[in-house]
């Protein structure tokens, strides 16, 4: 269980937030465009890898906000947390 | 006293007795006994059978390692529990303690037999011998070990006492109020720190506090002594809370800690009433200080397990805690020190006590002082045989070779009535691991230490590999201090006299003359699995521990192997040539010690399992003798039984009052979301399929919700409220989905859109009426309002006023008659839905539940997502092309509705099915078959939604059918279990396809 840093109201508990998966994945501005392949790959292909890993998470119990993280899912270390749209910051 | 109560200490209150039962027989012990000290105090050694070959187990251990002495305690239904270690459960009046797996009894057990046909049970025979012939499993194996196995009766009866979560926040937790806890708590304490010391024992101290030994000695106090003062000072700081019977359960990353205290467990029966039983806490400390100590390890040696043989320290505990003798005349088989000091222990009380040692010699001050006082010592011997069937009589022993891998020389025989064991310790890194941390081996006495590393928690004392009183003392000042960035502390100058170990050999299994096959060397005691088991395991090609564990079942007891692992990693090394190191360990997870179901759950149980909601209209519901049904968190009505109506039977009735005159329907629970901004619009055209722009202020729109990946999501009716306002409906079980996708899409995807989302729905409640007389009744209530098609069409709404009170009116429809739904502010609610009634009784308006609701919109071919939907069906899958935008550049999930996959011919189709016979009503579920006689059969489809309908007067059924679009009219069979019915396939809209009565 982890203390997750929220950017919006701060530490709180895991149990308040849930994860939404790779981060960084933006959806195709013109999906019609796509061949299957492609929209496949934006569709499916998701990386759970065993190390640093960016991902999207969620104050679901709290202020609602989408907001990114850096963790290394080996250790459950968060490197880092930022709000949507902002770069990652270098680790 | 009786016989083996030798002793009085000051943690045992001789002065009162208590009384208890074992097996239906009572006994007496005193306050402050186990009942595993009191067992031995009343000289019963034996107390189950083993697992597999049903051999007399005695009490072996004082802790939570313990393999043998499992008991269940209590004779009720309710109360009733099983798996508990005689060796921590409290003694309190009127305890009912009973042995487990034995049978007919514990003194004669039929199971005895698996004993003497051992030889034919080696390791991997249930797996190997029960396979064949399948038909042999249900009515011969199973029940045959069914009834000579298991571990207990569990409870038949709800459990009835109380269990408690608590949340804790602290600076530091320290695991563990052996010496090194306590040093550690009062470093933190006294340097301002909040802190939690926990230990699972009624009192502080571990096995310092009964020490009482001169070769001990700290400050020029023997250990003891020094500890009870620090306690005593200890209890005196006031930020620090010092939980007693709390053991630790797990440890989780960020220092996040289970803990299961146990408040009423040890008071006598009278006392319980009333009082919680445990509590769980869940602690989040910023540091964690890990003292939890060691287990002593026994030895592998032929036939280690017969009651009597027990772990050296916990004689020695059992002795100078309890004051109670575990034998009268004793042997000590040790291959280490720590062992002279129960020696010295037995002989200070006048009891006699013989020593086998593996080593040659050993010269630090405990063996020596044992040697000044006489005690006979055979060095360079092992223990190769031992008698006694329900208790130990004899030991044979005979010398070692050079190096230790043979024996030499004669036997010679020695008679005991207890054999204590010492085959060293093994520092409990279980919480370590837990918590992330890896491990190191150290080759010098073969033990698994915690790995140095900068975190939020630190090993101190046994538990780190610290044995010897001395570096326990100081290391764990030091580290600690550290640890916490403390200069000075309480102990920097403190003497530390002990004895130091000056030899140190191991043996994991210990030679004998005859051959390993016949010889029964027990590694773990619970789950019977011998050194024999786990070499065959290995010739057999088993190489990894994981999978030796596994096939062998050694550790999987429900003592997980405490006293186990260590000898099967050792014996696997040396077997397989390898280094400890290397092999690894198995993974120690959470609960250290088994936790009840109760503590895990704790308050949630009964009606705060989950959250119940209610509509404002509820009462009037529970009034009328309505039926509720779960959806979701909701109850909603399911339907009305009048006269003892059954459900069947009140739903022809209520479906058809609403075709023939009105029905009304509680619709509160359906999920509103409020859709505000100046991109509102735009925003709607990207989430539904169909298109909204030009959706004129004050009217409705169905809308159909896509996943991305094209499969329908949810769906439900849309009205435009303002230029840029909307109220959005959904699914009642889906409306916190919607919104959490909807704000994903909002806030990741398109954070240029001015939309601002709102849930709405405990906001307003809803009553829907329907049928023909409802625009009637409608004027009844809205005297002024003109409700004709043209001043007020289907799929619009307009603002009202009843009772002085604002509400909206929708004219829409999910049952396919003419509709109204008015929503009002939540808390007028049921005046709402009582005026409604009252306006509609001379239509006898009939209140309608979710299953006539159900049944009205299948006749319509209305789909309801969840029920005729499973998350693989695409708009097209469901015959609703119409709803799919062509025009439209982009929606969720538009792009997937033509992946090759998507638009294949043969997917599952929506279709309607007539049985053939109009009376028979299919099962929803059933699975759909084109041909009977084709082998495998092949299954097409199955029934989503089925019902009789009193207004067709047939059956009609959903249903989806691989290529349905295109068997217009084909004949189909469903198979049940004993006929087959034959079905037709149909249009999926039974009843007024030209939507007649909609607009009637
Ligand atoms: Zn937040």
């Amino acid at each position: 269980m982890f203390v997750i840093n929220c950017p919006y109201c701060g530490e709180r508990d895991q149990s308040e937030f849930s994860c939404g998966g790779e981060a960084h994945i933006v959806r195709p501005k013109q999906p019609t465009e796509l061949s299957d392949d492609e929209w496949a790959e934006y569709l499916f292909m998701k990386k759970n890898i065993k190390g640093v890993q960016f991902e999207r998470w969620n104050h679901a119990h709290g202020c609602r906000k989408w907001f990114n993280m850096i963790r290394d899912t080996s250790n459950d270390k968060i490197h880092a947390v930022y709000k949507m749209g902002e770069k990652p910051p270098v680790i | 006293m009786t016989k083996y109560r030798i002793n009085k200490t000051r943690f045992v209150d001789q002065t009162k007795t208590v009384s208890f039962t074992f097996d239906g027989k009572k006994y007496h012990g005193f306050e402050g006994d186990t009942l595993a000290s009191a067992l031995l105090s009343n000289g019963i050694h034996l107390v189950g059978r083993s697992f597999k070959y049903h051999r007399p187990r005695g009490i072996m251990s004082c802790g939570s390692e313990e393999p043998n002495a499992i008991c269940q305690i209590n004779d009720n239904t309710d109360l009733t529990e099983p798996n508990v270690r005689a060796t921590e459960i409290e003694l309190y009046e009127g305890l009912k303690a009973s042995s487990q797996n034995c049978w007919p009894s514990l003194n004669f057990d039929i199971g005895g037999i698996n004993n003497l046909i051992s030889p034919f049970i080696p390791a991997g025979f249930y797996y190997k011998t029960f396979m064949w012939p399948k038909s042999f499993w249900k009515k011969i194996y199973e029940p045959l070990i069914r009834l000579s196995a298991g571990l207990g009766k569990s409870p038949t009866q709800p459990d009835p006492d109380i269990y408690d979560h608590k949340h804790e926040h602290c600076d530091v937790v320290v695991i563990g109020g052996g010496i090194s806890g306590i040093i550690s708590a009062k470093i933190a304490a006294k340097n301002n720190l909040k802190t939690i010391l926990i230990e699972d024992k009624n009192i502080l101290g571990g096995s310092t506090i009964y020490q009482n030994n001169k070769n001990f000695i700290i400050d020029n106090q023997k250990s003891n002594e020094w500890l009870m003062n620090e306690i005593s000072e200890l209890e005196k700081l006031d930020n620090l809370i010092i939980k007693t019977r709390t053991s630790l359960a797990a440890f989780h990353s960020y220092n996040y800690l289970l803990a299961k205290e146990n408040i009423s467990d040890h008071l006598p029966l009278d006392k319980k009433n009333g009082s919680i039983r445990q509590r769980l806490w869940k602690i989040r400390a910023d540091k964690v200080i890990v003292a939890a100590g060691a287990i002593e390890r026994p030895l592998v040696f032929n036939n280690n397990d017969r009651p009597g043989i027990i772990l050296a320290n916990s004689v020695k505990k059992y002795l100078d805690f309890y004051g109670v003798s575990t034998g009268l005349n004793n042997i000590i088989f040790t291959n280490n020190d720590s062992a002279y000091e129960t020696a010295v222990s037995l002989f200070d009380k006048g009891i006699s006590v013989k020593i086998v040692d593996i080593r040659k010699r050993s010269s630090s001050n405990i063996v020596k002082n044992a040697e000044d006082l006489g005690i006979k010592i055979y060095w360079n011997s092992t223990v190769v045989n031992t008698f006694g069937y329900k208790k130990i009589k004899s030991i044979e022993i005979m010398n070692l070779s050079e190096d230790g891998s043979n024996v030499t020389g004669n036997k010679h025989k020695i008679q005991c009535d207890c054999l204590s064991i010492s085959g060293g310790w093994t520092p409990m890194v279980h919480m370590h691991t837990q918590s992330g941390g890896k491990l190191d081996f150290r080759e010098i006495d073969q033990v698994f230490v915690p790995s140095e590393k900068s975190g939020n928690h630190i090993n101190v004392g046994s538990c780190n590999g610290d044995f010897e009183l001395e570096e326990i003392v100081k290391n764990t000042n030091n580290k600690v201090k550290k640890f916490l960035n403390i200069n000075e502390g309480s102990f920097d100058k403190i003497s530390v006299i002990c004895s130091k170990e000056s030899e140190k050999k191991n043996i994991w299994l210990l030679p004998n003359t005859i051959s390993e096959s016949k010889t029964k060397s027990f590694i773990d005691f619970q789950n019977d699995s011998t050194a024999k088991d786990i070499k065959l395991a290995l010739r057999e090609g088993f190489k990894s521990i994981e999978h030796v564990k596994r096939y062998t079942t050694t550790g999987m007891a429900t003592d997980q192997g405490k006293l186990s692992n260590m000898h099967a990693l050792g014996i696997i090394a040396d077997t397989a040539g390898v280094k400890m190191g290397t092999l690894g360990t198995t993974t120690f997870r959470p609960p250290f010690t088994p936790l009840t179901f109760g503590a895990i759950v704790g308050r949630s149980v009964g009606k705060f399992f989950d959250i119940v909601r209610k509509t404002s209209i509820h009462k009037w519901h529970v009034q009328n003798n309505a039926k509720f049904e779960n959806v979701g968190q909701w109850k909603r009505p399911w339907y009305y039984p009048i006269n003892n109506e059954n459900l069947h039977e009140a739903v022809q009735r209520e479906s058809k009052a609403a075709r023939d005159s009105a029905g009304i329907l509680d619709a509160s629970t359906l999920g509103k979301i409020d859709i505000q901004g100046s991109d509102a619009s735009e925003f709607l055209n990207r989430v539904y399929t169909n298109a909204w722009s030009k959706l004129g202020i004050g009217k409705c729109r169905y809308g159909l919700m896509l996943n991305e990946d094209g499969m329908v999501y949810d769906d439900g009716v849309t009205t435009r409220l303002g230029e840029n306002h909307y109220l959005m409906t959904t699914t009642t079980g889906g409306a916190a989905n919607v919104l959490f996708k909807l704000e994903d899409y909002l806030q990741t995807e398109w954070p240029e859109l001015d939309v601002y989302l709102t849930s709405v729905t405990d906001h307003y409640s809803t009553a829907s009426i329907c049928g023909p007389n409802s625009k009637k009744i409608l004027k009844k209530l809205f005297p002024n309002k003109d409700f004709s098609d043209e001043a007020f069409p289907h799929m619009s709404y307009q603002d009202a006023i009843i009772d002085k009170t604002e509400c909206r009116i929708m004219r829409i429809s999910f049952t396919g008659e003419l509709s109204y739904e008015i929503n009002v502010e939540s808390k007028y609610g049921k005046s709402l839905w009582e005026n409604c009634i009252a306006a509609g009784e001379e239509y006898k308006i009939t209140p309608y539940g979710t299953e006539t609701m159900h049944l009205l919109r299948a006749e319509k071919g209305f789909i309801i997502v969840g029920q005729d939907t499973d998350g693989t069906m695409t708009p097209i899958d469901l015959q609703m092309d119409w709803i799919v935008s062509k025009k439209k550049y982009d929606f969720i999930g538009k792009r997937s509705l033509y992946r090759s996959d998507t638009i294949r011919e043969d997917r599952k189709q929506l279709v309607g099915l007539l049985t053939d016979d109009p009376n028979e009503i299919l099962e929803e579920g059933a699975q759909i078959v084109s041909e009977l006689d084709k082998k495998p059969v092949e299954m097409i489809g199955h029934v989503t939604s089925s019902y009789f309908s009193p207004n067709l007067n047939k059956s009609i059924a959903l249903a989806v059918v691989k290529g349905g679009k295109k068997m217009n009219g084909q004949k189909l069979f469903v198979p049940m279990e004993n006929k087959n019915i034959n079905v037709t396939v149909s249009d999926f809209i039974f009843l007024d396809k030209e939507n007649k009565r909609i607009n009637a």
